[in-house]
């Protein structure tokens, strides 16, 4: 009888996992299916669910219209620099925050976290006319710079360091290392889990950003999917199987990636809510 | 003799190990500068400064090519009467308030279940995390299909039940909530990660005990699983609530400034947006964001006074 009970207990509870899987998927799926459609398919009432014949060509349509190739190399180009630019200055400061002691250290990370606690909008204009003082709105260089000083990354990595041994540290000084070699050669690889959590959610954060990539690149050449994604709207508002090709085509790289990486994917996401 | 070389030599040791000491204190702290340098380089220039510089431009009229004039807090008060604003305020709380805590419930709810150690857990993790490694424009196209009023497939579901046509997102009645649905079902998968990873940190001895006791189910979720995640969903509330008074991608993608639905769903961050970046009046939202970074000091402050009522901590 107890047994009984619980088949029907893990039954209901994979009934509404279930559920909420098909809810997860179907936006996902009906996307998919109607970018094969043609327009009259995709607008039949009641609706055709799946193509009489796969229309390819709105995948070829939407990248007469659309550069993807440039707004995919701008997006790769954008995510991978500001991540490994955000590792590398947020590793040091989180190490040097964690283990050296000197004076104002502090105070300096005071201010560290109240940067942290400022909405981004805060930092927008000023940063949008600097920007344009030094000519680098629309380049990439203003989509990956300023992002770069991650106090979220400080506070993340500070922890990590805070929580690795004395003793190798100790160790490597009497072998005659200097701090910076304490970092490089024994902390560094020793907080991996924590690098690779901070990447990973730059990576996507960068990937995803619209906002400010919005405000501060306009030529087609320099866009990032996001933003040339988003422009797509206004001109294909009524061509749905198109609109949803290109919604595939900006979806697929990150799937793919997070498909591969997907144990660091969830480790890493888990890692950022720890305290 | 012999032992007073000894006293000497190891006199010398002490007074070389001091200077070391000495030494080493000043080459850390050098390093320890040299270090947080370029942060702190970085901070400054693209964070302090400009959090500096838009307080400063909250107190003149800065606006297209004129030059910057001081007004003093007249950008102040022409928030409070700019219905814009206020509706804008208006928005964003009631999504906040609709949006966090149903997508912390649902997400707890989740992970309590992948967490059961079910067959097949990891693929529907994979599933529910989908939406965050999806971009918020291509989520915003794929919901506004769903949504069309005329063949969308929500429609086409409900007409089963004979429920007539609903403007989804083009009516203001309903705009705010599709909204918050969207943002909800996008959520779910981080929230669900971070609570997982919590849950897992509960010792199982305590679910042993309480099942020694006679607790059922639901009583150990409630007496040992919501205490002891507390600090969790605290960290979830505090992060959450803070990302959705920002909320902006999925109005400016779903909804735009065409749509008649648009007032009922303008965020802070959109009419900022819309001042700063369309109308180019500076000084006005430059106001816009001290006020928003104000309201989440507020909210968190408040959050962190309260958390002592309930959250948990061994």
């Amino acid at each position: 009888m107890n047994s009984n009970r619980k088949v029907i207990h893990s039954c209901i509870i994979y009934l509404i996992l279930a559920i909420g899987a098909l809810v997860m998927l179907v936006p996902f799926a009906w996307m998919i299916l109607t970018s094969f459609k043609t327009i009259g398919e995709s607008t039949h009432v009641p609706a055709v669910i799946f193509p009489k014949e796969f229309q390819f060509h709105n995948y070829i349509d939407v990248t007469k219209v659309l550069h993807f190739g440039n707004y995919y190399k701008n997006t790769i180009i954008t995510s991978v620099c500001r991540t490994f630019g955000t590792l590398l200055i947020t590793s040091m400061a989180g190490f040097s925050f964690a283990r050296i002691k000197f004076p104002g250290k502090n105070f300096l990370f005071m201010l560290v976290l109240s940067v942290f606690m400022i909405p981004w909008q805060c930092f927008m204009i000023p940063n949008f006319i600097l920007m344009t003082k030094i000519h680098w709105a629309d380049t990439l260089n203003a989509l990956i710079v300023p992002g770069m000083f991650s106090a979220y990354g400080v506070f993340l990595l500070r922890q990590v360091f805070m929580s690795l041994p004395q003793e190798l540290e100790d160790a490597a000084i009497i072998d005659g290392c200097n701090m910076f070699g304490v970092y490089s050669r024994i902390m560094l690889p020793l907080a991996k889990s924590g690098m690779v959590a901070l990447g990973t959610v730059t990576f996507l954060w960068s990937w995803n950003d619209l906002l400010w990539p919005l405000v501060v690149n306009h030529s087609d050449s320099k866009l990032t999917l996001a933003v040339g994604i988003s422009n797509m709207v206004g001109q294909f508002i009524t061509n749905y199987p198109t609109l949803m090709a290109g919604a595939v085509m900006a979806c697929v790289p990150m799937v793919i990636v997070f498909i591969i990486f997907q144990e660091q994917f969830v480790d890493g996401i888990a890692l950022t809510g720890m305290k | 003799m012999g032992s007073v070389n000894l006293d000497i030599g190891m006199r010398n040791a002490q007074k070389n190990k001091k200077t070391s000491i000495k030494m080493k204190k000043a080459s850390n702290s050098f390093w320890g500068y040299l270090m947080i340098a370029p942060l702190m380089i970085g901070l400054i220039i693209f964070n302090i400064i400009p959090i500096i510089e838009t307080a400063y431009y909250s107190f003149n009229r800065y606006k297209g090519f004129e030059p910057m004039k001081w007004i003093g807090l007249k950008n102040y008060t022409r928030l409070l009467s700019d219905p814009n604003l206020l509706l804008s305020l208006r928005n964003t709380l009631v999504f906040a308030l609709i949006m966090v805590p149903l997508s912390l419930i649902i997400s707890t709810v989740v992970a309590a279940l992948l967490n059961s150690g079910l067959k097949g857990a990891k693929t529907f993790r994979t599933i529910y995390f989908l939406p965050q490694v999806t971009l918020p424009a291509a989520i915003a196209m794929a919901w506004m299909w769903l949504y069309n009023s005329d063949y969308g497939l929500i429609n086409q579901f409900l007409s089963i039940f004979h429920i007539h046509k609903i403007a989804w997102i083009s009516s203001s009645n309903t705009a705010l909530f599709s909204l918050a649905v969207v943002s909800i079902w996008a959520s779910i998968g981080y929230n669900m990660i971070i609570i997982i990873s919590g849950l897992k940190g509960i010792p199982s001895v305590y679910y042993e005990a309480a099942k020694v006791d006679g607790a059922n189910g639901f009583q150990s979720f409630r007496k040992i699983t919501i205490p002891l995640l507390s600090p969790t969903l605290f960290f979830l509330l505090v992060t959450s609530l803070i990302n959705a008074m920002e909320v902006f991608d999925l109005i400016w993608i779903m909804i735009g400034k065409n749509s008649p639905a648009i007032n009922s769903v303008r965020s802070m961050v959109y009419t900022y947006y819309e001042n700063a970046f369309v109308k180019y009046d500076r000084g006005y939202a430059a106001s816009i964001a001290m006020v928003l970074f104000l309201i989440i000091m507020i909210i968190t402050a408040i959050q962190l006074k309260l958390q002592k009522k309930w959250v948990y901590y061994e």
